[in-house]
């Protein structure tokens, strides 16, 4: 029983990792109907840019939690600049354009990150500071939370809990859900439709750096790749909570992330990417909407 | 009333808690021709879309020449002899309008792909008699300068053409008109009517109209049947439904029935 | 007769080009011109289901994987012992071989269009990008599948496949696959496929079969595929799932694009330059995938169309621009 329960912790753990990443992509999809392929790879452009930013404020020789929070922020800030650039330059000229030119150019720009990471940081393995040492703390009934893990999750979900409250009450926030819902209607009620999509992504993309450090301050090993793989749960994720549904990306999360730990855990660990393929194929077919979704009919 | 050749009985669509169309009744006789009017989303185009088997209606029966087609797929509904043109106009955008036209003479194709991959003499007799059927359809409609041109380049009165054009193609016996004169000037209007008369004339066709325009409608229907918010609240011959009230009403709201 | 003078010619001028060729090229000239073609066959066939019938599929290097490992265990298994047997009974070896390449690579071609029908049924329900992602799932399963199936090599591979296919065999298959896209392009069927494409709805309305019709374009592409996946595995001997990952399937899919979704002739280009760039750019090798990217994202921003458009590279065309005093006279 107790291990049961330790899986729920961890899979809890990295579900609101894949719920981080999978807001981003639910929030683009939903304001530009585009599968922004490129995410995940903003995700492992975060945890670089923190590396380099504790390297530059040396947090890792006198490592700090206030360090860590600097680090966290400025990786957020920067990969934000990169994803209004990204939005400006690559996906902005194919607003207009058929969904498969714009899913194309999302695929181009994850492989223009990717290799562009390798050119840049190379191929190789990088390793980030430790700046917070790992000390467990123990729940009862035989479950251990690592203060990592606590970290993780108690950002994850200020960081959720703050995106809500401003999409929700914030006059900025509503004009975000006026223009998911409406481009035209949108800009006729006086609202700038360009810088709510910009503010959009660069929300988004914080929000995956933020994840790539959050995981980085756990699991130092990062490599230019490694944004695939989490990037590509994360969507699924969001699909399954019903894509474009904000609160359907973090359930989203953290239902892949539990069904995730538990196959390692009880089936076998070889099967871990394919859960999500499985999953994904399962819930297209089944209820493609997703679970807070709602299918939009073609009217005829 | 000659016989019925499309039959709506008790016919009910429901989307959610919406009913778009609500107990409809309705008949209409071969070699008929019929309007359907009533204020926007009235559930006009709705109608179509059950008969044509866009949706399967929520309760209800529909019969086409004896047969129930209620739930059928849409292409078979098509090759069973309806076929349609649509409000927003629905061409093939990057194919030619003698490829448009074409599209629908492929139900009547018969080579396989086999044959067409093969190209046998067989195949190559059938498609030059579906582009010969596709070609003299649009010499009716007086398009054929315009075979090779892609539709979307096509002026607007003549998109709207092409698409009768192209329902005519399938060979139906039964043909449904989504407001075909919307967006037409006075004289396109009257071209309309006439073209309708002399295409009901011509392929021996049974017509069902959605229109707007109180001018055709009044002009070429023999019969009419309104709808307002799902529900049928009027039918008749032209004088009829001109004078009835609650028609009036329907469109222009109390104030005018009593002005 | 006149019908069979078109196909005998570009058999006669297979042949002669076979023999000649690889006697004439350098060798390592001679298997990017092999990879051309296989390349040439992938996009052609990806083009069927994305250019003509509108279908996002992005996972075709999966129905590819799947033929070529397919026709590699028949090879494998069957087919050698077939060689041996026809050889023996003093069948020529290059016939025998022909004709074991000719069954294998129809298998392979079979099993690929299996996997070409499950994944084309959920495309009756979905549109754009679910499709794309679902496609895209299936590409990743199956090259998941060959990775924890050890009796094909799984991780380590499969070696020794025999080396039955040359340019003769490769550019029949592209001839064959060209002219079967033609065809249909040129039939109702294409039309019906057009129609699917351009305005669904209104195709069913009209008459045409759209689930039919959906599943057929991901069953003949998947087909091409899975035979150049078998062309692949017999002219390079060795097989290896990295060979077929969702990079490869983007590689296709940026043939297409940049040819013009719906154009035969384009695919064809756009095969050629895009088989040839990456050599060109050895050089520049770690820059190569950044170019490549850039590419991409430039092509979908200036010109999204591909190079052609919808539009083919017409023969009858070219020549009829060059006299217009006779057609007047």
């Amino acid at each position: 029983m107790s291990e049961f329960l330790q899986q729920l912790v961890n899979g809890v753990t990295w579900g609101s990792v894949y719920a981080l990443i999978a807001l981003g992509y639910t929030m683009v999809y939903g304001i530009l109907r585009l599968i922004n392929f490129a995410h995940g790879d903003i995700y492992m452009l975060g945890a670089f840019i923190g590396l380099y930013v504790s390297r530059f404020i040396r947090a890792g020789e006198n490592p700090s939690p206030v360090k860590a929070l600097v680090v966290l922020l400025a990786s957020m800030l920067l990969s934000a600049l990169v994803g209004m650039v990204i939005e400006r330059f690559a996906y902005k000229p194919v607003r207009k354009s058929p969904r498969l030119s714009a899913l194309i150019t999302a695929i181009g720009v994850s492989l223009l990150l990717e290799n562009g990471g390798v050119l840049l940081f190379g191929a190789d393995p990088r390793f980030f500071p430790q700046l917070i040492p790992s000390r467990n703390i123990p729940l009862g009934l035989g479950v251990v939370l690592s203060n990592q893990q606590l970290i993780v999750l108690v950002v994850s979900l200020a960081l959720m809990f703050l995106l809500r409250l401003f999409v929700t009450y914030t006059r900025t926030g509503k004009a975000m859900q006026a223009v998911s819902h409406n481009h035209t209607a949108a800009a006729l009620m006086g609202i700038s439709v360009d810088r709510i999509i910009t503010l959009t992504f660069m929300i988004g993309s914080s929000l995956a750096a933020a994840a790539g450090v959050l995981v980085a301050l756990q699991s130092p090993k990062i490599e230019p790749y490694m944004g695939i793989m989490p990037g590509l749960k994360a969507f699924v994720a969001a699909v399954l909570g019903g894509i474009g549904n904000i609160p359907g990306a973090v359930v989203g999360g953290l239902v892949m992330g539990v069904a995730e730990v538990l196959v390692t855990g009880y089936l076998s660990p070889t099967y871990r990417d394919a859960i999500a393929f499985v999953l994904l194929i399962v819930i297209l077919l089944v209820r493609p909407a997703g679970i807070f979704g709602k299918a939009v009919a073609e009217k005829v | 009333m000659s016989a019925p050749l499309l039959q709506l009985a008790d016919c009910t669509m429901q989307f959610g808690g919406l009913k778009a169309v609500a107990n409809l009744d309705l008949v209409v006789g071969a070699g008929e021709l019929v309007g359907l009017i009533g204020p926007n989303g009235a559930g006009k185009t709705t109608v179509f879309n059950v008969v044509t088997g866009v949706y399967a209606p929520t309760a209800g029966r529909v019969t086409f020449d004896g047969r129930a087609i209620a739930g059928l797929k849409a292409n078979r509904i098509a090759c069973a002899g309806i076929t349609r043109t649509f409000q927003n106009i629905r061409l093939f955008p990057r194919l030619t309008c003698l490829d448009n036209v074409a599209v629908a003479a492929h139900p009547h194709r018969k080579a396989g792909m086999w044959s067409a991959v093969f190209r046998t003499p067989g195949f190559l007799a059938d498609e030059a008699a579906l582009r010969r059927q596709a070609m003299d359809m649009l010499e009716v409609l007086g398009l054929a300068d315009h075979a090779d041109a892609l539709a979307i380049g096509l002026p607007y009165g003549q998109q709207r053409r092409l698409e009768i054009a192209r329902a005519l193609a399938g060979k139906p016996r039964l043909l449904l008109l989504d407001e075909p004169a919307a967006g037409l000037n006075p004289q396109e209007s009257e071209d309309l009517m006439r073209l309708i008369l002399e295409i009901r004339r011509r392929f021996s066709l049974t017509i069902l109209l959605i229109e707007h325009d109180m001018k055709v409608v009044m002009g070429i229907c023999e019969r009419i049947a309104v709808l307002d918010y799902g529900v049928k609240i009027a039918e008749g011959g032209p004088d009829e439904i001109r004078r009835d009230p609650r028609v009036i009403e329907a469109y222009l709201g109390e104030e005018s029935v009593h002005a | 007769m006149k019908r069979l003078l078109g196909p005998l010619v570009v058999l006669v001028v297979l042949v002669v080009l076979n023999s000649g060729l690889e006697r004439v090229l350098n060798p390592y000239f001679f298997q990017v011109l092999i990879l051309v073609g296989i390349n040439i066959i992938l996009a052609v066939s990806l083009n069927l289901v994305n250019g003509f019938t509108g279908q996002f599929s992005i996972g075709h290097a999966g129905f590819m994987a799947a033929g070529a490992y397919g026709s590699a265990m028949f090879s494998l298994t069957v087919g050698q012992r077939m060689v041996n047997a026809l050889v023996a009974g003093h069948v020529p070896a290059a016939a025998a071989e022909g004709a074991a390449l000719l069954l294998a690579l129809v298998l392979g071609g079979l099993l690929a269009a299996v996997f070409g029908y499950l994944v084309g049924l959920p495309s009756l329900r979905l549109r754009g990008d679910y499709l794309a992602i679902v496609t895209l799932g299936f590409g990743e399963i199956i090259r998941v599948l060959i990775l924890n199936i050890d009796v094909i090599g799984g991780p380590r591979g499969l070696p020794g496949i025999p080396k039955w296919a040359n340019f003769f065999w490769v550019f029949l298959v592209v001839a064959v696959v060209i002219a079967v896209s033609r065809n249909l392009a040129h039939s109702t069927h294409g039309r019906a496929l057009f129609a699917i494409r351009d305005d669904e709805i209104a195709a069913e309305a009209l008459g045409v079969d759209t689930t039919r019709y959906k599943i057929v374009a991901f069953v003949i592409g998947a087909f091409f595929a899975g035979v150049a996946g078998g062309l692949f595995a017999h002219y390079l001997c060795y097989l290896n799932p990295n060979s077929f990952t969702f990079l490869k399937s983007i590689e296709i899919i940026a043939m297409v694009v940049l040819g013009g979704m719906g154009s035969v002739s384009g695919s064809v280009l756009a095969a050629i330059v895009l088989t040839l760039s990456p050599e060109l750019l050895r050089p520049v090798k770690e820059y190569r995938m950044v170019i490549y990217a850039l590419m991409l994202i430039v092509l979908m921003i200036t010109r999204p169309q591909g190079l052609l458009g919808t539009r083919e590279l017409s023969l009858d065309r070219m020549l009829r621009r060059r006299r217009p005093a006779e057609t007047r006279a």
